[in-house]
C-alpha cells in the first residue's frame, strides 16, 4: 500500500475560478438531541457533478436533503448554519420551500413513480407549477423530458400505462424525467442506482454525464467506481464531518487524508 | 438410528395433519352455524313472500257508493267499501244467516280489503266511475289466519279449541278452494307497503326507505368529517400531549356502547335543538356520531399505509403539503377510507338501540318521503314485528331479517371488492 500524505490542509485548496451554485457554511444538523452533521463547508459547482461518498450513516443523505429542505418534513430534524443557492440563503424566512424544490429537484434511492400513468408522472410537476398551458404544451414537456432521460423510445407507445409497471431501471429514468420536467437548476440524487443492475446503472451514469450540460448534479453513491466515473468533484464524509473535498481525480489518485485513502481503497473497517 | 428418524418424521407429519384438521374443524363449525341460521331464517321467512287471495263477486251498488249520484272522488272515497266487500263474501254463502256465523265468515278476508279496492279504483286524479253499478269478480286478500291456514301454519288436525280457524271456517275455505276461488300469489305488497297492524298488509318498504335516508345522512356527515379529521391527525398534527389525548379519546369513542349515543342524541338533538322525533335526519346524526370514530381510525390506518416514498416524490418536485395530500396520499388511501366507511355504515344499518332513544321505534304506516318524515329502520322494524302477537308477523320478521342481511352482505361485498381492487398498487 502506498500511503500518500501531503501537507496541504484540505480547506486551503478551494476549487478555484468557478462559481459555487450552492455554498454551505457551518451546517449542523440534529435529529432530536443527536447531531448528524458537524460544520459542513462545501461549494457545489455549477454544471458539474459532485459526488458525496462515505460510510453508511455518515450523513450524506442528511446533507443532500438539506439542499432542498426535504428535512423540513422530519419533525425532529433541526438545521443550523447557512446554505446559499446563487448567493441566497435557502433557509431564510422569505424563501418559499415549494419554489425552492422546483429549482432543486430530487431523485431518490428507490424509484418512486406515482401510481399513475407515465404521462401523468411527467406532467404533474409542471402542472402544479403552472408551467403548462394546454394539451400540446403538456405533450411537448412529456416528450422532451422523456427524451432527455433516455426513456422516450422505450415508452412512447405506452404513455398511458402506469409508471409502476416499468422495470426498475426504467422507473428510475422516469423519476429523473419527472425531475427534469419542472426544469430545475440542480438535481439531487440519493444513491439512484443502488436498486439497479449494472446495465441499467450504466445507462443512468451516461445520462448523468449528459445532464450535467444543463444541470448541476449532486449524487450520493456507495460505489467508488461510480463516483470516479461520473463526478468532477467528490466530498468524503465521515461521522457527520467532511474529511476531504476536492476534484474527483485528485481524491481518487492522490487523497490527502489517510481516512479517505483507506475508504476508497476498501480498507475502511 | 434411521428408524428413529423415520418414526420422528412420521410423527411430525401426523402432528401437521392434526393441526390442519383442527383448523378445518373450527371453520366448519363456524360455517355450520351460519348455514343453520340462514336456513332457519329463510324457511321461516318463506310464508311472508306469498299471500292468499280470495275471489269475491262484488256489487258496486250505487246507493252505497254514491247515493246522491254526484260522482265526486272525495265523496266516493268516503263510501263504505268495507260493506260492499262484506256483502260480497256473504253472497258466496247465502245459507249463513246467523250473526255470529256471519262474523266468522267475514273474518275470512282481510279487514282492509275494502280500503284497498277503493284505493285501486280511485287511484287516478280523474278516475272513471264506470264501475259504479256493476258487479265484478275481485281478488281480495284473505285474512292473516286463513293465509296461515292455507300455508299449513295452522293445522287442521289440531283440536278446534286451540285453533284460530274453526271447523266451520275450514269448511268454507274448502268450498272456496273447490270453486277455484282461492289463490296464492307472490306477495309484492311486502316490498311495496309500509308497516301495518294487519299482517297481510305489512310491508318492509317503510323501513328500507327509512334506513336508506338514515344511512345517507350518516354517510354525508361522518365520511367527510372523518376523513378530514384523519388527514389532520395523520398528516398535519405534530405529536403533542393534545394529539395524544385526542387519539386516546377517539379510540375510546369507538368503544362506547351505541345506546349512549342515542341518549346523547335525545338530549342534544331532540331536547336542546328541538329537531323532529323519529326522523331519519336525527337518526343519521346519531349514527354518524357512532361511525365517526370507525372512519377516522380506518382512514388513518389507510393514510399510514401509503408509502412515504410517494410523499417524498411529490414534495421532491415541489408539491405543497396540501397538493401532496390531495393529489397523491388521499387518493391512495381512499379505498381504505371507503372500506372503513362501508363497514361503519353496515354497522349503523344494523343498529337499533340508539334509534329507539330518539323515537324511531314508533308505529309508522306511511313510507317516508324525506329526511324529516317520521320513519323507522330495518332492525327496528324487525324488533317491532318480533314483538307483535299475530302469528303471521313471525314470517314477516324473518323476511325482514333476510332483507337486512341482504343489504349487509352487499355492503360488505363492496368493501371487499374495493380492497381487492386497490390493494398494493405501488
Ligand atoms: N429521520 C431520522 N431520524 C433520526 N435520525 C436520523 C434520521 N435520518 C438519519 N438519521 C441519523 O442521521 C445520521 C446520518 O444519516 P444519513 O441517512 O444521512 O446517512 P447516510 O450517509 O445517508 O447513510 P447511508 O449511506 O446508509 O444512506 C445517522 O446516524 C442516522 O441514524
Ligand atoms: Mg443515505
Amino acid at each position: 500500500m502506498s500511503v500518500q500524505k501531503t501537507g496541504v490542509p484540505m480547506s486551503e485548496k478551494q476549487i478555484s475560478s468557478q462559481v459555487g451554485k450552492f455554498t454551505s457554511r457551518g451546517v449542523d444538523v440534529y435529529y432530536g438531541d443527536k447531531q448528524a452533521l458537524f460544520g459542513i463547508d462545501i461549494d457545489i459547482m455549477e454544471n458539474k457533478v459532485t459526488s458525496l461518498i462515505g460510510p453508511s450513516g455518515c450523513g450524506k443523505s442528511t446533507f443532500l436533503r438539506c439542499l432542498n429542505r426535504m428535512n423540513d418534513v422530519i419533525d425532529i430534524c433541526r438545521f443550523e448554519g447557512e446554505i446559499l443557492l446563487d448567493g441566497q440563503d435557502i433557509y431564510a424566512s422569505e424563501i418559499d420551500v415549494v419554489e425552492l424544490r422546483a429549482r432543486v429537484g430530487m431523485v431518490f434511492q428507490k424509484p418512486n413513480p406515482f401510481p399513475k400513468s407515465i404521462y401523468e408522472n411527467i406532467v404533474y410537476g409542471p402542472r402544479i407549477h403552472g408551467m403548462i398551458d394546454g394539451r400540446s404544451d403538456a405533450d411537448e414537456i412529456v416528450e422532451t423530458s422523456l427524451k432527455r432521460a433516455g426513456l422516450w423510445n422505450e415508452v412512447k407507445d405506452r404513455l398511458n400505462e402506469p409508471g409502476t409497471g416499468l422495470s426498475g431501471g426504467q422507473q428510475q429514468r422516469l423519476c429523473i424525467a419527472r425531475a427534469i420536467a419542472v426544469n430545475p437548476e440542480v438535481i439531487l440524487m440519493d444513491e439512484p442506482c443502488s436498486a439497479l443492475d449494472p446495465i441499467a446503472t450504466a445507462i443512468i451514469e451516461e445520462l448523468i454525464d449528459e445532464l450535467k450540460e444543463n444541470f448541476t448534479i449532486v449524487i450520493v453513491t456507495h460505489s467508488m467506481q461510480q463516483a470516479a466515473r461520473v463526478s468532477q468533484n467528490t466530498a468524503f464524509f465521515h461521522l457527520g464531518k467532511i474529511i476531504e473535498f476536492g476534484e474527483t481525480d485528485q481524491i481518487f489518485t492522490n487523497p490527502r487524508n489517510q481516512q479517505t485513502q483507506d475508504y476508497i481503497t476498501g480498507r475502511y473497517g | 438410528m434411521t428408524n428413529l428418524r423415520a418414526a420422528h418424521i412420521k410423527k411430525r407429519y401426523a402432528a401437521e395433519r392434526r393441526f390442519k384438521m383442527y383448523g378445518l374443524l373450527a371453520i366448519m363449525f363456524a360455517l355450520g352455524f351460519l348455514a343453520i341460521m340462514l336456513v332457519t331464517i329463510t324457511f321461516r321467512a318463506l310464508p311472508a313472500f306469498s299471500q292468499t287471495y280470495v275471489k269475491v263477486d262484488i256489487e258496486f251498488s250505487e246507493n252505497v257508493i254514491d247515493p246522491d249520484g254526484a260522482r265526486e272522488k272525495v265523496q266516493i272515497a268516503k263510501a263504505d267499501f268495507q260493506k260492499i266487500v262484506r256483502d260480497g263474501i256473504y253472497a258466496l254463502f247465502p245459507e249463513v244467516t246467523n250473526r255470529k256465523e256471519k262474523r266468522k265468515l267475514k273474518k275470512l278476508i282481510s279487514s282492509e280489503a275494502g280500503y284497498h279496492i277503493a284505493r285501486v279504483l280511485l287511484a287516478d286524479d280523474q278516475p272513471d266511475f264506470e264501475f259504479i253499478g256493476t258487479k265484478q269478480s275481485v281478488w281480495v286478500k284473505s285474512s292473516d289466519d286463513i293465509d296461515s291456514f292455507i300455508k299449513g301454519l295452522i293445522r287442521r288436525d289440531v283440536d278446534e279449541s286451540r285453533r284460530r280457524v274453526n271447523d266451520q271456517q275450514i269448511g268454507w275455505v274448502d268450498q272456496l278452494m273447490a270453486d277455484g276461488r282461492i289463490e296464492k300469489r307472490f306477495n309484492w305488497d311486502f316490498f311495496k307497503f309500509g308497516d301495518s297492524r294487519s299482517p297481510e298488509d305489512a310491508g318492509i318498504r317503510g323501513a328500507v326507505v327509512g334506513s336508506f335516508f338514515t344511512l345517507i345522512i350518516t354517510l354525508l356527515l361522518s365520511f367527510p368529517l372523518g376523513v378530514l379529521a384523519a388527514v389532520y391527525l395523520e398528516e398535519y398534527s405534530k405529536p403533542s400531549k393534545m394529539t395524544a389525548f385526542i387519539e386516546v379519546n377517539i379510540n375510546n369513542l369507538a368503544a362506547v356502547p351505541s345506546i349512549v349515543f342515542g341518549l346523547l342524541g335525545l338530549a342534544l338533538f331532540l331536547n336542546f335543538f328541538g329537531m323532529p322525533r323519529s326522523a331519519p335526519l336525527v337518526g343519521g346524526m346519531v349514527l354518524s356520531l357512532m361511525t365517526l370514530p370507525t372512519i377516522i381510525i380506518t382512514t388513518r390506518a389507510a393514510l399510514k399505509s401509503v408509502p412515504p416514498s410517494i410523499r417524498e416524490a411529490a414534495l421532491g418536485i415541489g408539491a405543497s403539503k396540501m397538493q401532496t395530500v390531495l393529489h397523491h396520499v388521499l387518493p391512495l388511501a381512499m379505498p381504505g377510507a371507503l372500506t372503513g366507511a362501508i363497514i361503519g355504515m353496515a354497522r349503523a344499518l344494523g343498529e337499533t338501540a340508539p334509534l329507539l332513544m330518539i323515537g324511531m321505534v314508533a308505529f309508522i304506516v306511511d313510507v317516508p318521503t324525506g329526511f324529516t318524515d317520521p320513519s323507522t329502520v330495518l332492525p327496528v322494524q324487525i324488533y317491532i314485528w318480533a314483538d307483535s302477537p299475530e302469528r303471521a308477523f313471525e314470517a314477516k320478521m324473518s323476511a325482514a331479517i333476510l332483507v337486512l342481511l341482504f343489504f349487509l352482505v352487499i355492503m360488505n361485498a363492496i368493501a371487499v371488492l374495493l380492497r381487492r381492487r386497490y390493494e398494493r398498487r405501488w
